[in-house]
């Protein structure tokens, strides 16, 4: 393990921690906020340390899938802490703990807050925890790759740690461009969106902000209500760029940079998302049609929500809470399959169903004919054998830390349904569950145990299990 | 540039690593998904998996925004319907490698109805460096510049040298013979010396110069200038019967040993002017038989590197003969070269440093004015040709007045055909080109050089 590299680029993180701070400091500048003073103290210190701590070079610039990972993980819970420090300092969130669960669940895109009034907060620390959605949806290390020259093979080892989707590819042969592309699209997006919100009639700033929690796929709202309180023209916004985080960023580059819009139609996973929506919203609609006046009022909330909890942004226009059983039930699988793949939203994701399927189908056809050979198949390619074992031992190592989580999580106050969606709500970067991490409630009830717990699920989920599982095993530290 | 290169072979990896460091964009197609993996994980290149002659797959990977393909899996027919393929969709350049002698034949007609760039046949240009070092026993390696006009020859100073300890103001005084020693490798380090720069015993020093004067500086030198007289070549495949049938015409006498019977007997109907031995070349008796004592030009050439390897220190613990090794795998490149038996050919860098250059030449008339550029010394250092437009910074300057960089020396300027070792007063013209020995890698255009 080269431990010098790593070092030398949590510094550069620093460095764009920096930077990203400046946004809110010109927020409070504008708004004549006292709050700024903390953002301004956090920044210095991010520029002094990492000022100091470049100058002492790597010593060798050996870099492996080991190191992209390791990297990747402590960059992550580096920038969760220096994100917490405004809020502490500010005394906007008292609690150390709680101020680093808020920017934890901001830069991991879940958007389950611990505060219970989130309109008392000053604009510039509400635009920071909304803002830190932005750069967590398509993370920062693939920020970093784009603006940096990072010379070598090994910035493909960190864009593949931290983007989400069983294989990580490249959409064109330089990495620096991939992520230029990539980025590229991104803001395009949360500028659109942002343009459209302001037509909508919502002002500047609300707008702004908004975007940033939607791309992100993030779920932080500005008012109390979520998104609760909007016209129905701008819900209807929120809804579709929702589902436009969620889907496969390879869709937009087909579509946009390769201008092939026909195998952009094609794209599979973009596909079964979308159809995992609607039948999804088709069913709610038919269960909660008796609560609304209309119809298209139901389809308006069942749409809504369930874009929200499958692109795993967590917005709500309603207490689904209230809702039936059966929505809930049906609220809660989509929240368990996710986004697809290279998209900023979290969850198992949809290729990952889609080729656990298949692989499941195959199975049953094993029985019938011992001596059948088939693979699962996916964008019209196989998918090769060590892609569907990593897959399959991706959903059972899931499946181990929703387990010891859950029961952690039990030791606290709340009752069974409460702590088993908290756990799925936080893994899978969603942000609400049910009854007592409803829509309607935070997670500052909880204690500081389980809240260490739960954030741990998110930064794992965010980086899908791998990055912060390897910090776990002993052969990692081992420099030989 | 945009470029692809199908199979990723020894070849191909090299290609793509080179041709991704100096900046070039490159898709590698390949059957084998684990290789095509390994490469991917360390080269910024994207992979793509699958059959390069389809042209589904070269779709994928992009062939009709490429500016190049280059074919070099081991199979000539897919290679040639690879570039092919990629002609008719894509209209790029293509570089295909053919090595099967029956093709060889008949390369210009195949170049020219393909509408191919550029043929690569790594075993005749084993056998052509080969040559080219036979001519001129005492180079480890030769490069060349402005068409063949100027030679960069690298040689290793032995203990009775009469470089040895002297400074190269000293060297020049007592030689005077118009060459530049523009590069000297010392343990592990390249160094661009100085006046006052002390040459040592096993030195290697690169020398410029053109031809006659280099010539002549090792003459002047009391080291071996007249070619080889004999050879004997150990192993008769492909590169032997090409290397054969060029010293022959040269005028050498030829033994090849070689283990296969019926190849012997190919080999005789081919080359009828040469010996060919059937036998273990291996075997230290056959070999004293045949004359190993006596022989001048000593060529291992069978397929295993190791057994090369070792005939060639075999060879030089008896005679005093050129020595010359075949090695197919790179990898271990820096541990043969410390053995110090003397040329080491390794035809795929060999092969790939040709299709290099030809990569570089197309760059050129895309923006970059580089002729020719080798790689000395492992990489570690790099001889530039430049050719000299209109406006450039150097222009008119005398070179004493240049803000040179450290590190940079220019070795030679070669105006209209005459080609000058350049002192201080000398001045580079418009038309011009110029040959730049430096250690700082990664120059684009002559500006460069300027601080």
């Amino acid at each position: 393990m080269n431990y010098s590299i790593i070092r030398y680029i949590l510094f550069r993180v620093l460095e764009f921690a920096a930077i990203f701070l400046i946004l809110p400091c010109l927020v409070a500048i504008i708004y004549h906020e006292k709050a700024g003073f903390a953002f301004a103290a956090v920044m210095v210190l991010c520029i002094v340390i990492a000022e100091i701590g470049k100058q002492w070079k790597p010593k060798s610039n050996v870099f492996y899938a080991r190191e992209g990972f390791v990297t990747v993980s402590l960059t992550w819970i580096l920038l969760s802490i220096v994100g917490a420090l405004p809020f502490y300092i500010s005394r906007e969130i008292p609690n150390f703990v709680d101020a680093l669960f808020e920017t934890v669940s901001g830069f991991t895109t879940t958007g389950g807050s611990i505060l219970s009034d989130v309109e008392s907060l000053s604009r510039s620390v509400q635009f920071w925890r909304l803002f830190t959605h932005w750069i967590g949806g398509m993370g920062v290390l693939v920020l970093i790759i784009a603006v940096l020259p990072l010379s070598g093979g090994y910035n493909m080892h960190l864009m593949r740690a931290e983007s989400p989707g069983p294989s990580v590819g490249k959409l064109v042969p330089r990495v620096q461009s991939t992520a230029k592309i990539l980025y590229g699209i991104y803001i395009a997006i949360t500028l659109l969106q942002m343009l459209l919100l302001i037509i909508s009639g919502l002002s500047v700033y609300d707008s702004i902000l908004l975007s940033f929690s939607t791309m992100g796929t993030g779920g932080f709202g500005i008012l109390n209500s979520s998104a609760g309180s909007y016209s129905i023209p701008s819900q209807v916004i929120i809804t579709v760029f929702m589902i436009l985080g969620g889907l496969n960023f390879n869709v937009y580059y087909l579509l946009v940079v390769a201008r092939k819009p026909k195998e952009a139609v094609k794209h599979e996973e973009a596909r079964v998302f979308i159809l995992i929506t609607l039948i999804a919203s088709v069913l709610i609609t038919l269960d909660i049609r008796g609560y609304y006046s209309s119809t298209a009022l139901a389809f308006k909330d069942a749409v809504f929500q369930v874009a929200s909890m499958g692109s795993s942004t967590g917005f709500s226009t309603t207490n689904f809470d209230l809702w039936p059983s059966f929505s809930k039930a049906v609220l809660f699988v989509v929240m368990a399959i996710g986004a697809c793949a290279g998209s900023t939203g979290g969850g198992l994701k949809v290729s990952r169903l889609m080729i656990l399927v298949q692989d499941a189908k195959h199975e049953l056809l094993r029985v019938v004919h011992p001596q059948i050979l088939k693979k699962p198949h996916i964008e019209g390619r196989a998918v090769e054998e060590e892609t569907l074992r990593s897959i399959q031992s991706y959903l059972m190592m899931y499946i181990l830390i929703y387990i010891a989580s859950f029961l952690i999580l039990s030791l606290d106050k709340y009752d069974f349904t409460t702590n088993f969606t908290a756990v799925m709500a936080n893994i899978n970067n969603t942000g609400p569950g049910f009854n007592a991490v409803g829509p309607t409630c935070n997670y500052g009830g909880y204690s500081v145990l389980s809240k260490l717990v739960l954030m741990f699920d998110m930064v794992t989920g965010r980086l899908e299990l791998l990055p912060m599982l390897i910090l776990f095993s002993p052969s990692t530290w081992k420099k030989y | 540039m945009q470029i692809i290169v199908v199979g990723c072979g020894n070849v191909g990896s090299t290609l793509t690593e080179q041709l991704s460091s100096e900046g070039h964009n490159i898709t590698v197609i390949d059957v084998d998904n684990r290789k095509l993996q390994n490469l991917v994980n360390s080269n910024d290149v994207m992979g793509v998996i699958g059959n390069g002659v389809s042209f589904a797959v070269q779709k994928e990977a992009g062939v009709e925004h490429a500016h190049l393909l280059i074919a070099v899996t081991g199979s000539d027919e897919v290679n040639l319907l690879c570039c092919l393929i990629a002609r008719k969709t894509g209209g790029c350049h293509t570089i295909a490698r053919v090595r099967n002698p029956i093709y060889s034949m008949e390369i210009g007609y195949i170049k020219e109805e393909l509408g191919l760039s550029m043929i690569v046949n790594p075993e005749f240009t084993a056998a052509q460096e080969m040559a080219r070092l036979l001519k001129f026993p005492s180079a480890i390696t030769i490069d060349t510049f402005t068409k063949g006009r100027v030679e960069v020859v690298k040689y290793r100073v032995g203990a009775d040298s009469v470089l040895c300890d002297q400074s190269l103001q000293q060297i020049n005084s007592r030689l005077k013979a118009d060459v530049l020693i523009c590069t000297v490798e010392r343990d592990e380090n390249v160094y661009i010396p100085g006046g006052n720069f002390i040459i040592r015993e096993r030195d290697e020093i690169s020398i410029v110069g053109t031809t006659q004067k280099t010539l002549a500086f090792f003459k002047k030198l009391g080291a071996a200038v007249t070619r080889a007289r004999n050879a004997m070549i150990i192993g008769g495949g492909e590169t032997s019967y090409y290397l054969a049938r060029q010293l022959l015409a040269m005028g050498l006498q030829i033994k090849i040993i070689e283990i296969d019977k019926e190849r012997c007997e190919e080999l005789s109907e081919l080359l009828p002017d040469a010996i060919i031995i059937h036998g273990d070349g291996t075997d230290r008796n056959l070999l004293m038989q045949e004359g190993l004592m006596q022989t001048e030009a000593f060529v291992s050439l069978t397929n295993v590197d190791e057994e090369n390897i070792m005939l060639s220190l075999f060879a030089k613990s008896l005679t005093k003969a050129k020595l010359i090794t075949n090695v197919h795998r790179i990898s271990y490149d820096e541990i043969i070269d410390s053995l110090d038996i003397g040329s080491i050919i390794y035809p795929k860098y060999l092969t790939a440093e040709n299709i290099i250059k030809y990569v570089r030449a197309m760059d050129n008339s895309l923006g970059s004015n580089i002729e020719t550029l080798y790689r000395l010394n492992d990489n570690r250092a790099e001889a530039l040709e430049f050719y000299i437009k209109e406006g450039s910074p150097v222009v008119g300057i005398p070179l004493q007045d240049l803000p040179i960089k450290p590190n940079i020396l220019i070795c030679a300027i070669n105006h209209r055909g005459t080609i000058t070792i350049p002192g201080g007063q000398s001045i580079i013209q418009v038309g011009d080109t110029v040959i730049v020995v430096t250690t700082n890698t990664g120059l684009n255009a002559i500006g460069d050089i300027l601080k």
